[in-house]
């Protein structure tokens, strides 16, 4: 049951090309997990059933570059890792996403060593960054959101060459911090 | 608080026995016991412990390189290794250590003729990779090693990064990156 019950079953809609082709993107975002740290498991619990990012149409996690739209950098990225993400990101096809999610994976995090990279948009295009360590699953689901969003409004934003502009959108944590421990109430 | 080291372990008094005219030093700490041995002895003293029957140590849990520079105690020399055996049998670790000093200026990947000690793949095939570890990141080469490559880094890796005068953030090895952009894939 969905939408066409309510409609004549001869009916028909008009719209522009541009709305269904985007609709149909910004339903379908098949993310290329590069979890190579920590923040991969917060990726993954966004994906189980309880944040169940298929509700955004992005549960379908796509192990070859070649089938994925989205690439979520979700971890340290190490001196021998760069060139493997640049590589995976070059054959991802167009249109091409990127969410650099947590502090390692935007700016090294804590980790301000010979061995990693002090952030991946210095050597590869970043679309949205995801602050915290790790993210919420929450915040996953916010910046995939702001992704959707962009897809909406503009399509994909055009540069000189007709290709993409940098998005360059942070994302906000979505929750106050509660004093620690939380005190627990039982009944109300 | 110090405590004086007991040295009673008995494998101390078998190399001793063992090797008489060399010169040993012993330590202990919470009951492992450390067996201190010159570089140049360090592979017939672990043919020793590994061979003879009262010794019995046939696993080679691990090899662990060391970088004393600015340590702030007294060392026996700029470099150590120390090798951590395992006698299976009667489920016992037994450490030996030696220290090396460089003859050359460190800072580099030059091949210091100083800093090398015996393999001792031939006792325990599974060296193989720990002294390719070693060699990565210290810089102290293996004789007799079948192929002492570097293990974690790549082959022309400019330094060796465990070695403590290697600047922490290295020496722009994760800056040096072609740049993808949005043209160009
Ligand atoms: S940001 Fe935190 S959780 Fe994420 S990879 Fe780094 S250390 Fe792990």
């Amino acid at each position: 049951m969905g939408l066409e019950a309510a409609l004549p079953v001869d009916g028909f809609l008009t719209t522009q090309l541009r709305h269904v082709i985007n609709w149909s993107r910004r339903n379908s975002l098949w993310p290329m997990p590069f979890a190579t740290a920590c923040c991969g498991i917060e990726l993954m619990a966004t994906a189980c059933s309880r944040y169940d990012l298929a509700r955004f149409g992005a549960e379908v996690m796509r192990f070859s570059p070649r089938q994925a739209d989205l690439l979520i950098v979700a971890g340290r990225i190490s001196i021998k890792t760069l060139p493997v993400l640049q590589r995976i990101y070059e054959q991802m096809t167009e249109p091409k996403w990127v969410i650099s999610m947590g502090a390692c994976a935007s700016t090294g995090g804590v980790f301000d060593t010979y061995a990693v990279v002090q952030g991946c948009d210095q050597f590869i295009p970043v679309d949205v960054y995801i602050p915290g360590c790790p993210p919420r699953p929450e915040q996953l689901i916010e910046g995939v959101m702001a992704i959707q969003r962009i897809i909406d409004q503009e399509g994909i934003p055009p540069m000189n060459g007709g290709k993409r502009q940098p998005l360059g959108l942070v994302m906000q944590p979505t929750h106050v911090t509660k004093p620690q421990p939380v005190g627990v109430t039982v009944g109300g | 608080m110090a405590t004086t080291p007991s040295l009673d372990h008995p494998m101390f008094k078998l190399v001793k026995d063992a090797f008489p005219g060399k010169t040993f030093r012993g330590t202990e700490f919470r009951g492992e016991s450390t067996l201190i041995v010159e570089p140049g002895d360090l592979h017939s003293v672990l043919k020793f412990l590994k061979t003879n029957a009262a010794c019995d140590y046939n696993f080679l849990s691990d090899i662990a390189g060391i970088d004393y520079l600015n340590y702030p105690a007294k060392t026996l020399g700029r470099f150590a290794l120390v090798y951590n055996l395992i006698c299976l049998a009667r489920n016992e670790r037994f450490f030996v250590k030696t220290s090396i000093d460089p003859s050359l200026p460190t800072d580099g990947i030059v091949n210091d003729p100083a800093l090398v000690v015996d393999s001792v793949c031939d006792l325990w095939p599974g060296a193989e990779w720990m002294e390719r570890e070693v060699f990565d990141m210290l810089g102290i080469r293996f004789k007799g090693h079948p192929d002492l490559r570097r293990i974690l880094l790549w082959e022309d890796y400019p330094g060796h990064p465990l070695r403590k005068d290697y600047p922490v953030r290295g020496r722009g090895e994760r800056e040096s990156y072609r740049v993808v952009d949005r043209t160009s894939a």
